[in-house]
């Protein structure tokens, strides 16, 4: 594999909910050689509510870069410069990373008893839009995934609601 | 949800009144920084407003207390649309907006006030309804009902697809 630390940063996010199993994983030895191995630089952990906290490091040759917060305002700086985004399985940051362009990892919360969040990555990840994983799989998605196969998702808008609101209450539309 | 309000006629659908969960600590202000940049944009007619309602049950909680708490949340969704009145009821679930919609359907019912009545079921259900989208199809509560997958448009004829809102 070609090692071009020129690829930039991970970010890994958990939004609102506390994912320690996904913090944990993404900051294990061997994740991060598995990010090493295909050219990250560095890591930023957004670790919302959980316990978990990564060790920070300033980086060398042989070692991610690694950074950590809990919250922000909006994460869009973040998302928008990441080279790659590990999420968990929250809609709003699947849309939030989709849109933005950015190459993605979905990690499921096999802790959550009903998990219908992963319908939606799934479905996505059928299409191509993003990569699916579980705590447990993480490393050899990381290791295996080819970036060339995904497919950049095709925003939406709301036009389509609003236009049958306007109709249904039959307001001529613009 | 709030995608959608900024691409609303802001004139036609005016005044605007935001309901949130009370354990809700995000969605009112970032209702209230849209609101404020419309105002930018144009004259704003009405004043926006902003109410929290009870949640009926949180993420995780037991069914047994969850009776007394919806019973509240019920209580709250009522005292809210008789007081608000509202023309359109927009939601899009889950559970925070079930007592609105039941509401608003009494409303329409006990006063002959015609209520428009419109869910759209989040983005995040592909291949099932949500509880409170169940409830609301199987109830035939709304005149409208929006579903942003094909899959459950097929298991569920009379929901209106409408392609993904983001």
């Amino acid at each position: 594999m070609e090692r071009d630390s020129t690829r930039g940063y991970v970010f890994v996010t958990v939004g609102t909910t506390s994912f320690d199993a996904l913090v944990r994983i993404a900051d294990s030895r061997a994740c991060r050689e598995a990010l090493l191995s295909r050219g990250y630089s560095s890591v930023v952990f957004q670790i919302g509510r959980g316990s978990y906290i990564p060790q920070k490091s300033t980086g060398d040759e042989d070692s991610l870069k690694t950074n950590y917060f809990t919250f922000a305002p909006s994460l869009a700086d973040f998302i928008k410069n990441a080279a790659l985004i590990i999420s968990h399985a929250g809609s709003g940051s699947i849309f939030e990373a989709l849109r933005a362009g950015r190459p993605l990892v979905v990690v499921a919360n096999d802790a959550l008893m009903d998990n219908h969040q992963m319908e939606l990555a799934e479905e996505l990840a059928e299409s191509k839009y993003l990569f699916c994983a579980s705590p447990g799989t993480l490393v050899n998605t990381i290791t295996t995934m080819d970036l060339s196969s995904l497919i950049r998702y095709p925003a939406s808008t709301p036009l389509a609601v609003v236009q049958a609101l306007d109709q249904f209450l039959g307001f001529s539309n613009q | 949800m709030l995608d959608l309000v900024s691409m609303l006629n802001h004139e036609r659908y005016s005044p605007r009144c935001y309901v949130a969960a009370l354990t809700d600590n995000m969605s009112l202000s970032k209702a209230q920084r849209l609101e404020e940049s419309f105002i930018q944009q144009a004259a704003a007619n009405h004043k926006a407003r902003y109410l929290q309602i009870y949640r009926s049950r949180e993420v995780g909680q037991s069914y047994l207390t969850s009776m007394a708490t919806t019973t509240i949340g019920m209580a709250h969704g009522l005292w809210i649309v008789f007081r608000v009145r509202p023309d359109i009821i927009l939601c899009n679930g889950p559970g925070t907006c079930l007592p609105i919609c039941i509401a608003g359907f009494l409303l329409k019912v006990l006063s002959f006030k015609w209520v428009v009545m419109v869910y759209i079921e989040s983005i995040a259900r592909v291949r099932k309804l949500s509880l409170t989208g169940l409830l609301l199809y199987k109830l035939c509560l709304m005149d409208q009902f929006f579903v942003q997958w094909p899959k459950l448009k097929n298991k569920f004829p009379r929901a209106q697809y409408v392609d993904r809102l983001m």
